[in-house]
């Protein structure tokens, strides 16, 4: 019995089932990863429905209900369904490799939280033609709205609880395999900057996804069931939801900050080829942000009504966040001064995210002074900035991860002048598409509509255009995937990148099945910490 | 910690390909869908639901039923130990943040919502005719008039129920350390047995606030909170009973020793867990 339970880690299925049965890191990393893409596109897809009727004042394409659906459709998959898959895969990739572990803690488990993302798409997509639509509320689902809506409404809320499942479980296997599975000689204080801020994420996520799932299970027993939590006719509150939402809702930005904060502090020293700046205040201020992200949700609501005093803590809470976050900024900054750099792609996203991920933390300033965002709070400028945060953000450093690691995935080079290409497009399609919303938002147009006043009809053409733009750039970077898995451009090195010393690059390209069945030897553990300037001593 | 320890395994239990998960997966999408079909009033959601809890029940025996013939089969190692116990830990830590999201409910409702709708100073007839910034709310344009669950009585022997469960769990617990089966496994009959009469007498609360006080889900911001939560944590008591029934079923079949015992902690856990809920859930639901 003993041998057989030996052999069966060894085992492998094939065909369809390797990858409905995994119980492999790297394939279900893989499985994350191409889920996530593919509910980028359609989430893509549907900002283009968005933007089409943005092009013109007055209605276009659609019903304004369906506009909606289109809005609340968008922001809910992008959400769920790329950006926290996406981080959620490279976490399942790397973390084993970059550990020294033979595969995620609890192997089984992983494969339950990826296979319960396909169900929640669906659930979500089937909802687009149940009679009444999709749900139309936002991603935030403030009631009344979300309690008048038809069946579209429940199944987002029953796909927001196998997401939720799907999350708690991905997020305990992340911390238990950060703090239970690291190679000898690894210390907390020793792992790789991305194993710290999987480890935040996935406390965070642990924390708040439960409190989500309680904030729609009470929407659903408000809907059916007759409960009046959020209905003022029994005594209810309609704000009480919008609290429990944001107590949730804050520390989920960060969960889709923190990982992209790991991955550019990966990168940057790769390129810079010195050592992480400050790699102790980075770990400081990831854990810094971990307390204190959920001490400022109020910032969403301050054109809801609270206290004076209430305003001011939310306020000065908020503006208390971004020091950590600037410690950050700081410190990539200093690890590329005086560096020996060169600009690969990945670079190039990294340094893109680090310019643009600063304009969007310091518009996330302006809306943090309490009598400003009465001003602004629901307008296009509002808008700008979390698009600022979330795709020139966490969707760069995603793509810099990808174009970073995919030659030790894969085996194979990319075509570094088509990411190059990739990279700048993307870049300038960006900016134009978010920049003129900051204009719009502070002009007053506000968002989550389907027409808007004919003065402001040049900045979102210009907007309309620019998303097209951006959608088109990403067909450049699923056409360079595919081409570099189908070894069109060569065999990579072990070692793509001289200024790498972590340890997934210590094992084969392309990364076997099966990495560190058995711990790594504590002297290369010891080599790379030392590269990395963790460690010093001598040979 | 372990690197110290030295506790790395030479090879980390990682299971074979299993087709539990996806037989989970599915189950609950069938769930999630039925769901949302039955409460629409669509008859096919019931069918749904009927085969989705079906499956899941499938996959729970399938998959515990792998896990525990592992365990028996000596696969996991020291370090795998540690990770289940941690893992055990943020699972339950999750359940905390899940009844906080209805305990800050309550709080908020009633330390904040309705004394400031009391004391804004605007004309009451805007809410409803005599409307009293009191907790509990028993009037409301659409509450049916109700009379809230007291303290006394069924709440508190359940009080005293459930804290003995726990008293007498640990009982066992000790009974396991010292390698005496009887007193372990009479230790788990009886703390099974206090479970089903707790559960027992929650119905029965139920039915008479159903029946006499015409306290039901719909009974405004109260009866929201006090059946969610108390609902929410009966559920977790059924869990946790069915927990130990396995519990004692392996006992009984003569699993676990001194030093490998595991399910028996995780399970442990949970029932204390469940336990320090009541005790909040009585404080403030009940008592205050
Ligand atoms: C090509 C890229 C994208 C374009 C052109 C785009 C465009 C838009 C537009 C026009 C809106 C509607 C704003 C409104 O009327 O309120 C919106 C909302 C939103 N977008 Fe995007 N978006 C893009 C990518 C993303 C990504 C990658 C994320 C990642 C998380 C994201 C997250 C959101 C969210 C959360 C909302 C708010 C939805 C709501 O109001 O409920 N978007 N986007
Ligand atoms: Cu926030």
């Amino acid at each position: 019995m003993n041998d057989h339970t030996h052999d069966s880690s060894h085992a492998t299925a094939h065909g369809w089932r390797r990858w409905l049965y995994a119980t492999n890191h790297k394939d279900i990393g893989t499985l994350y990863l191409c889920f996530a893409a593919a509910m980028f596109f359609t989430g893509g897809l549907m900002a283009l429905g968005i933007r089409l009727e943005l092009f013109q004042p007055g209605l276009q394409y659609w019903h304004p209900e369906f506009y909606n659906q289109l809005v609340t459709l968008h922001g809910v998959i992008m959400v769920f369904g790329a950006i926290m898959p996406a981080f959620t895969g490279l976490a399942n990739w790397m973390l084993p490799l970059m550990l020294g572990a033979p595969d995620m803690a609890f192997a089984r488990m992983n494969n339950w939280s990826f296979w319960l993302l396909p169900p929640a798409a669906a659930l979500l997509l089937i909802s687009l033609v149940v009679p009444g639509g999709a749900a139309a509320a936002g991603w935030t689902f403030y009631p009344p709205l979300s309690i008048q809506g038809g069946m579209g409404m429940d199944l987002a809320i029953f796909a927001i609880h196998l997401l939720g499942i799907s999350s708690i479980m991905g997020s305990i296997n992340i911390v238990v395999t950060v703090l239970n599975m690291r190679a000898p000689g690894m210390t907390l204080l020793k792992m790789p900057l991305f194993a710290w801020t999987s480890l935040i994420t996935a406390y965070l996520l642990i924390a708040v996804a439960p409190v989500l799932a309680g904030a729609v299970t009470m929407l659903l027993t408000d809907r059916h069931f007759g409960t009046h939590f959020f209905k003022a006719a029994g005594g209810g509150d309609p704000v009480l939801f919008q609290h429990i939402f944001w107590f949730f809702g804050h520390p989920e930005v960060y969960i889709m900050a923190l990982p992209a904060f790991g991955i550019v502090s990966q990168i940057i020293p790769t390129f810079a080829r010195k050592p992480l700046f400050g790699y102790v205040s980075m770990v400081y201020a990831t854990c810094a942000i971990g307390i204190l992200s959920f001490l400022v949700w109020g910032h969403h609501m301050f054109a809801v009504g609270m206290p004076a005093v209430t305003q001011l803590f939310f306020m000065f809470m908020t503006m208390l966040i971004a020091v950590p976050t600037g410690v950050k900024v700081f410190n990539w900054i200093a690890t590329m001064w005086q560096g020996s750099m060169s600009f690969e792609t990945p670079m190039l996203f990294a340094v893109g995210f680090v310019c643009l991920f600063t304009v969007g933390g310091f518009s996330g300033l302006v809306l943090s002074v309490a009598p400003v965002d009465t001003q602004m709070q629901d307008t296009y400028y509002v808008v700008a900035h979390f698009h600022y945060v979330l795709v020139a953000g966490a969707l760069f450093s995603l793509f810099g991860a990808v174009y970073y690691w995919l030659p030790k995935w894969s085996g194979n080079n990319y075509c570094e002048p088509l990411g190059k290409l990739h990279f700048w497009w993307s870049m300038i399609a960006f900016n134009i598409t978010f920049f003129p919303m900051h204009f719009l938002g502070l002009a007053g147009m506000p968002r989550r509509i389907p027409d808007y006043a004919l003065q402001f009809t040049h900045f979102n053409q210009l907007a309309t255009v620019g998303a097209l733009l951006f959608g088109l750039a990403q067909i450049l970077f699923i056409y360079n995937v595919v081409q570099c898995i189908r070894a069109r451009y060569g065999p990579a090195d072990e070692r793509p990148w001289d200024g790498a010393h972590t340890l997934e690059w210590d094992v084969p390209t392309p990364a076997p099945h099966h990495t560190w069945e058995s711990p790594p030897d504590i002297a290369l553990v010891r080599k790379g910490l030392r590269a990395q300037a963790l460690e010093h001593g001598h040979e | 910690m372990n690197v110290e320890k030295g506790l790395h395994d030479a090879h980390y239990f990682v299971p074979a390909p299993s087709r539990w998960p996806a037989v989970g997966a599915i189950a609950l999408f069938c769930l999630g869908l039925g769901a949302a079909l039955a409460i629409n009033a669509v008859p096919a959601g019931w069918l749904l639901l009927a085969s989705g809890g079906g499956l899941l029940l499938w996959m729970l025996f399938g998959w515990f039923g792998d896990v525990i013939a592992e365990s028996e089969s000596h696969a996991y190692g020291p370090q795998v130990g540690w990770s289940f116990r941690w893992g055990m830990a943020w699972f339950i830590f999750s359940e905390v943040m899940f009844f906080a999201a209805f305990f800050g409910a309550l709080f908020y409702t009633r330390s904040i919502a309705v004394p400031e709708l009391g004391g804004s100073g605007l004309s009451h007839d805007l809410l409803w005719p005599r409307f009293s910034a009191e907790w509990p709310q028993q009037t409301g344009p659409s509450v049916a008039s109700y009379t809230p669950m007291g303290a006394h009585g069924i709440p508190s022997i359940n009080t005293a129920i459930l804290l003995s469960s726990g008293a007498t769990l640990t009982w066992a617990h000790w009974a396991l350390l010292k390698g005496q089966r009887l007193q372990l496994i009479s230790g788990l009959v009886i703390t099974v047995y206090l479970a089903a009469l707790f559960l027992a007498l929650q119905a029965a609360e139920y039915h008479h606030g159903f029946a006499e006080l015409n306290l039901t889900l719909a009974s405004g911001a109260y009866g929201a909170t006090f059946y969610l939560l108390t609902g929410f944590h009966g559920l977790h008591v059924l869990v946790g009973s069915l927990l130990l029934c396995v519990i004692l079923a392996r006992s009984a079949r003569g699993d676990f020793d001194e030093r490998h015992h595991f399910a028996f902690e995780a399970a442990a856990w949970y029932w204390h867990f469940v336990d320090v809920v009541w005790l909040l859930l009585f404080v403030t639901v009940y008592w205050l």
